[in-house]
């Protein structure tokens, strides 16, 4: 059965359409990245999945039980993290853990080794008795993490859970989720894509509302990357490197071109022969002093954003 | 589904945020104050103006009727106030901060979410009035002699109800908006409406504020059968309070019932 499934799922805020009949299938067990640009709807979908919104038309179940406003039963199966968690600054670590475990409706003894367990697996333990009010971002997300896990959720939901974490942090949390493989469904929204090339194992690309494509990680990577060429100018060259890559779009080897920085330039092809053939040659041509020419793997961000700017198109 | 849960998270921020201390000190000094404005009233007069003695001789002497008037204007006055300052940021800033969706994506239903709320404020004015009217009841029959005490106690619980419903209707107000500082606003606002509705003849039989007239009746000993049996709560006008009360019920009701009706339909 699958863990997650929607179909058609459609929602508007007044004349924006945040969802624009996404459907999307999650196998039980997998750590499902839910990758988009900002506003392609990812929030939105998380928050119908977790009943606090609904959707204006489509459906969603979670194994296989409809999810509905309010709905008891589904909340049942969640663990949900929201992008920027919101707790009662007045209460405690512990006294956090606590309440949310009595929503549960678990015993008092079930209660404290949880709430023990789970902050002290979220590095939380030293902080444990202190108020909530004086955390820092970082430690807000890890409690954040801590509280989705009382209840050993069947499926997680996790709305960019790196973002505000440093890169220690961030490592951390990554590892955490990544034990949780096997153990629980994981749906973890993000726009950075090094996290989810990292731990997810099937991807989910959504912009404008509307999936663009779900497929494992590595079929992805075989099916929609193209041969990369990464080219980096020297010190200086930045605006002649921009202007030589735009001369390059009348191309017909050209699929598509990515800056990671103002001196490199990362270039899809759809035809590795010719463009190998004439890259260099047209740089030299431009007058272009290049520090670096190679042919290189190409990333999820490639396939992401060769993706993305096609549907844009 | 989970009031329980909710309703402890309630009573602890009661007294954690020192809500609950902050209304049971107004309320006691009230309480204790009232009795002694309404005895020494002429004695502050002759203090803060010597030569106001023809003013003086003007005020009759005052008696414990005089206290119960008092202390009844005091705690409905500030009791309001208390009411609208504690309750207007109670559903608006859950929503508004995000606490209220990280907590209703649990199996916590929004119904117990909003009358756990409404429980721990009740819970909250109701140990502040037991305090101020004990203090109250206190200095009366120290400077006026024993009041009667089923009317004392018939006194607090009308503006206990009194109390109510403006929590329930700040409540709603909270519910609606997620701006603490509008619902402050549009919780005031009815506060003047009823208030002025209130002074209307005839209409105003059947609003809230006639239950401090009930009240003040129950507390001075008047319009009563016998003390200590039900028909203490018969007034001497054929019960014609007893509409307000159901009204006054019936707000409350209505209030928290419209609440957990819009706050169910609302995306967090």
């Amino acid at each position: 059965m699958d863990a997650i499934r929607a179909e058609g799922l459609r929602k508007r805020f007044g004349r924006v359409t945040a969802l624009d009949g996404l459907s999307l299938t999650v196998e039980s067990g997998s750590i499902f990245g839910f990758l988009g640009p900002n506003g392609a709807g990812k929030t939105t979908a998380i928050r119908i999945l977790t009943g606090l919104a609904g959707a204006d038309g489509g459906r969603a179940w979670l194994n296989g039980i409809e999810v509905a406003k309010g709905n008891g039963r589904t909340a049942r199966l969640l663990g949900y993290l929201p992008q920027e968690p919101a707790f009662y600054p007045w209460m405690t670590a512990v006294e956090m853990m606590d309440h949310v475990a009595r929503t549960f409706g678990l015993d008092s003894a079930e209660r404290r080794r949880s709430g023990e367990e789970l902050l002290t697996l979220c590095g939380l333990k030293e902080a444990a008795r202190r108020r909530v009010g004086g955390f820092s971002g970082g430690m807000k997300q890890r409690l954040g993490i801590a509280q989705a896990l009382v209840n050993r959720p069947a499926i997680l939901l996790l709305d960019e859970p790196v973002s505000s974490l440093d890169p220690f942090g961030r490592k951390e949390l990554l590892d955490l989720i990544d034990d949780l493989r096997g153990r629980c469904t994981v749906f973890m929204s993000t726009h950075i894509l090094a996290d989810v090339e990292r731990i997810c194992d099937t991807v989910g690309i959504i912009d404008r509302g509307r999936l663009i494509v779900q497929a494992p990680k590595k079929d992805l990577l075989e099916t929609y990357a193209v041969p990369v060429f990464a080219i980096e100018a020297d010190r200086g060259q930045e605006d002649a490197l921009r202007s030589w890559t735009e001369s390059l779009s009348r191309s017909p080897w050209l699929d598509s071109t990515v800056f990671p920085d103002k001196r490199t330039v990362r270039i899809l092809v759809n035809d590795p022969a010719a463009a190998k053939r004439e890259l260099l040659a047209s740089a030299v041509r431009a007058g272009l002093v290049v520090t670096r020419f190679e042919t290189v793997k190409p990333t999820l961000e490639d396939v992401f954003l060769k993706l993305v700017a096609r549907a844009g198109d | 589904m989970g009031f329980g849960a909710a309703f402890r998270k309630e009573w602890l921020e009661q007294r954690r945020t020192f809500r609950l201390l902050i209304v049971a000190v107004v309320l006691l000094l009230f309480g204790l104050m009232s009795p002694l404005l309404a005895r020494y009233t002429t004695e502050i007069i002759r203090l803060a103006a010597p030569q106001g003695e023809e003013i003086i001789k003007l005020i009759p002497p005052p008696t414990s009727g005089d206290a119960v008037d008092q202390y009844l204007k005091n705690i409905t006055q500030f009791g309001v106030l208390l009411a609208l300052l504690m309750t207007m940021g109670t559903m608006s800033l859950e929503k508004d901060r995000g606490t209220a969706a990280l907590m209703l994506a649990k199996p916590l239903s929004r119904t117990a979410f909003v009358l756990g709320k409404f429980a721990s404020l009740a819970l909250t004015f109701t140990l502040s009035l037991l305090l101020a009217g004990a203090a109250g009841y206190y200095y009366t029959w120290i400077l006026f002699g024993a009041p009667d005490l089923p009317g004392w106690l018939g006194l607090n619980l009308l503006t206990l109800v009194f109390l109510l419903v403006y929590v329930a209707l700040t409540l709603l107000c909270s519910t609606l908006t997620k701006s603490q500082v509008l619902a402050g606003g549009m919780s005031f606002g009815l506060w003047i409406v009823l208030g002025l509705l209130g002074a209307l003849p005839r209409v105003g039989d059947y609003l809230p504020r006639q239950l401090t007239d009930w009240a003040a009746k129950l507390g001075k000993g008047t319009g009563m059968v016998s003390t200590g049996d039900l028909s203490l709560l018969v007034d001497g006008r054929s019960g014609a309070f007893w509409p307000a009360l159901a009204v006054s019920l019936g707000l409350i009701i209505a209030s928290l019932l419209a609440a957990c009706l819009i706050f169910n339909r609302q995306e967090l």
